[in-house]
């Protein structure tokens, strides 16, 4: 086994860091399409494309529709295919996210996450993403552009695990991740070439019994993207309910083997802990907002106040068990959401939290944060007072207001 | 693209196994899968096919059957061509990284009107714009008839549809079929050809030649389909032959944008006193029978009208007034 392998430091806005990490993961296919914040990662790609440093078919579409579904195609015929998006060309794409899952092609994709219009905005939130939360797609975050660039080079091993074959999103914040220059440790070209490896076409049984490529393959031919009715659609999505279960050992393995040739490990894969242990109260994150509230949390801990935080990295399989376990001693929980679910009563990270903690016992107080929608600037002193409302609550022993907006205008 | 001019014998496609096998689900007297199972006659070697939701894919992949006898993936509605892309760019790269063992895979992409003039228009355009080396292959039944018969741009003027019925006050659907050849010649393509199945060998020499041409061909095939023409599934080869023989639907090819009459059009060019009027095609039909009545005498003489108006502008883009 590597390990500790030599790295390199390289400053990289996180769009820069995720087209590095395709280039380097040997990606066969990229079909894509521009849209702001994620355009860097497509210049960048072509660029590699048009200086020969990649053995890549770069399909520049007409649309993000058009590039999902070539990016489909292209996995279909056995090839490792990449592409990114946000915001509006995610929503363009969503017919086709499902058939991805649908058709269990290892797509991997990033998304340089932005508010969704209208209003039109093309600052970060987690509209985006969250809104194809159902689509069937593995979905991870970065709190930084360092992850962002190891998530995209796990995000194709993950996939393409003969028992996950499931297509996976990353997030990175818009802007905040995407556009803003990080030292970035970076692998050379082959040993991620190495570490990914050439992508594996894992057999399946075919109605001759026979063992045959999951793939296009005219040696073996195979009817891919079928009609299938009452009498066994269900049994398709069981199956994918079935794979997504599979990916949350998958991930963590994963997490845990790069851990070992880079010396990096989130957390265990799917959910970040920062002082959890012993605390009392606690927030939970996506993305680039926990970088901040672990110097809150710091604070916090030198004035003797036992405030921790969990940062979610998987919300696809969404990792309900480990979330219980990290938070059996925290009393009160803030859930933080940067999108909404309008008439849903609180943000998706919430509803999901609530329905992790529901056989809790005792049950800990619950409350939903809802900012920073439309890049929206949240300061310091504003993530400070989630903390200190959580302290109320413990000592009133009861939630006032279980939702709340902050930083928003009066 | 070759020279070489196919000759297709009865015999030889008689004994070219099938690779659209029988056993799908499609009505009785459909043409559409007879189209089909010309089509992948023409093949030359290892073919993969992708095919937009519709009839054809309905009919001929419900799980755990299958009819296709070859790699075919299929999407969703508006993406044949967007897939062919995504196909033909992977065989590429992997034939170049030695990760396959064909010397060279056909890509063929179907879609019914609908998921050709409408709403699969533009990956259809942005997918030859790029150049993709595939072949387009457009079964047109004039509706979309997986969904009930709804009026597509590809719906002749006049027809009934069930989204452009025959009302007391608005007689079938008001507007002209897209010339949807015509636009796919103005992406420059080497290779677009219209083809008609009664005319068999015509069609199979048509698809072998867009398969032969490297960078993206288009073939717009007419296929009658008696469920949505309300017409008797007995006759549905006969109206494929009278579409041509009226000039509803000429045969013709065009290569690097050079229009050529194909032969049964041709005739007509040569004797156009051959040419026949357009009742002879609209009768039977149920979807025109309303044309007929004496109120609508109006509408059949436009669609005479209009059908002799583009045979003429055919002609003078062959040469040939
Ligand atoms: C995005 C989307 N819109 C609508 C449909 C419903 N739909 C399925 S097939 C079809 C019509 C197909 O028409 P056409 O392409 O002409 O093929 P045909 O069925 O006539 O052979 C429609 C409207 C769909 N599957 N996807
Ligand atoms: S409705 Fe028409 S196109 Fe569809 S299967 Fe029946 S005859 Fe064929
Ligand atoms: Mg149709």
């Amino acid at each position: 086994m590597m390990k500790n392998l030599k790295q390199k430091m390289v400053a990289l806005a996180g769009d820069q860091a995720v087209a590095f990490a395709a280039k380097q993961s040997d990606v066969d296919v990229v079909a894509a399409y521009p849209i702001t914040p994620q355009t860097i990662i497509v210049e960048q790609f072509s660029e590699y494309v048009a200086n020969g440093e990649v053995e890549t078919e770069f399909i520049c579409t007409e649309s993000e529709h058009s590039a999902m579904a070539a990016s489909i195609a292209a996995s279909a015929t056995g090839a490792r295919a990449f592409t990114a998006s946000a915001s509006a060309g995610l929503a363009l794409m969503h017919e086709m996210l499902f058939v991805a899952s649908g058709c269990r092609v290892p797509v991997v994709m990033a998304i340089a996450n932005r508010a969704l219009s209208a209003p039109l905005n093309i600052h970060g939130d987690h509209s985006d993403s969250m809104a194809q939360r159902d689509s069937g797609w593995i979905q991870m975050y970065a709190e930084n552009s360092q992850e962002a660039y190891d998530s995209i080079i796990q995000a194709f091993k993950i996939a393409e695990n003969s028992n996950v074959l499931l297509p996976v999103m990353v997030g990175l914040d818009g802007f905040t991740l995407s556009h803003t220059l990080e030292n970035v440790e970076t692998f050379s070209d082959e040993t991620v070439k190495e570490y990914v490896g050439i992508r594996k076409i894992a057999n399946v049984l075919t109605h001759e019994g026979k063992l045959a490529p999951f793939r296009l393959d005219p040696k073996n031919p195979m009817t891919m993207g079928p009609i299938a009715l009452q009498n066994y659609y269900f049994e398709f999505k069981r199956q994918q309910e079935e794979a997504m279960s599979n990916a949350l050992m998958v991930i963590q393995n994963v997490n845990k083997e790069y851990g070992e040739i880079s010396g990096r490990k989130y957390g265990n894969g799917l959910i970040d802990e920062y002082y959890l242990k012993d605390a009392e109260i606690a927030v939970i994150c996506i993305g680039s907002t926990a970088g901040t509230m672990k110097t809150i949390v710091d604070q916090l801990r030198n004035e003797g106040i036992k405030a921790g935080l969990l940062r979610i990295r998987t919300f696809r399989p969404f990792p309900s068990e480990d979330i219980r376990t990290a938070l059996s001693n925290v009393k009160a929980i803030a859930v933080m959401d940067k999108s909404m679910s309008f008439g849903g009563n609180g943000g998706p990270t919430f509803h999901e939290i609530r329905n992790a903690l529901y056989d809790s016992n005792p049950r800990p107080f619950i409350v939903n944060y809802i900012y920073g929608l439309g890049g929206r600037d949240t300061s310091p002193t504003q993530l400070r007072t989630i903390y200190s409302d959580l302290q109320q609550i413990l000592t009133k022993q009861t939630i006032d207001q279980p939702i709340k907006y902050l930083g928003l205008r009066d | 693209m070759t020279t070489q001019e196919w000759k297709f014998t009865a015999k030889e496609i008689a004994n070219k196994p099938d690779l659209f096998l029988p056993g799908h689900r499609a009505c009785a007297g459909c043409v559409p899968a007879t189209v089909l199972k010309l089509v992948m006659k023409a093949t030359r070697g290892p073919t993969i096919v992708t095919e937009a939701t519709g009839c054809m894919e309905v009919v001929s992949s419900i799980y755990p059957y299958t009819s296709w006898a070859t790699p075919w993936l299929h999407t969703a509605f508006e993406t044949a061509a967007a897939n062919a892309s995504g196909i033909e760019a992977a065989l590429k790269i992997m034939k170049k990284k030695g990760r396959i063992s064909q010397e060279h895979v056909d890509v063929i992409a179907i879609a019914g009107d609908g998921g050709t003039f409408d709403i699969g228009f533009q990956a259809l355009s942005g997918a030859v714009e790029r150049g993709h080396d595939f072949l387009f292959l457009l079964y047109d039944n004039e509706a979309y008839m997986n969904t009930g018969i709804q009026r597509s741009s590809g719906t002749p003027h006049g027809a009934a549809t069930t989204t452009s019925p025959a009302g007391s006050s608005v007689p079938g659907k008001l507007e002209y079929k897209k010339p949807l050849a015509d636009i796919m010649i103005a992406h420059n393509m080497e290779y677009v050809a219209t083809a008609s199945p009664y005319y068999w060998r015509d069609l199979i020499t048509k698809v072998r030649k867009g398969l032969e041409v490297e960078g993206p061909a288009f073939l717009h095939v007419f296929a009658p389909c008696p469920r949505g023409w309300r017409s008797n599934p007995a006759k549905s080869i006969e109206y494929s032959k009278l579409a041509v023989e009226t000039c509803v639907f000429p045969i013709w090819e065009a290569v690097n944008g050079n229009y050529k009459l194909s032969s049964p059009s041709k005739l007509l060019s040569l004797a156009p006193q051959k040419k026949k009027p357009v009742s002879d095609y609209l009768k039977g039909q149920g979807r025109f029978r309303h044309m007929f009545k004496p109120e609508n005498k109006a509408l059949l003489d436009e669609v005479q009208n209009i059908t002799d108006k583009r045979w003429k502008q055919l002609l003078k883009k062959c040469n040939l007034s």
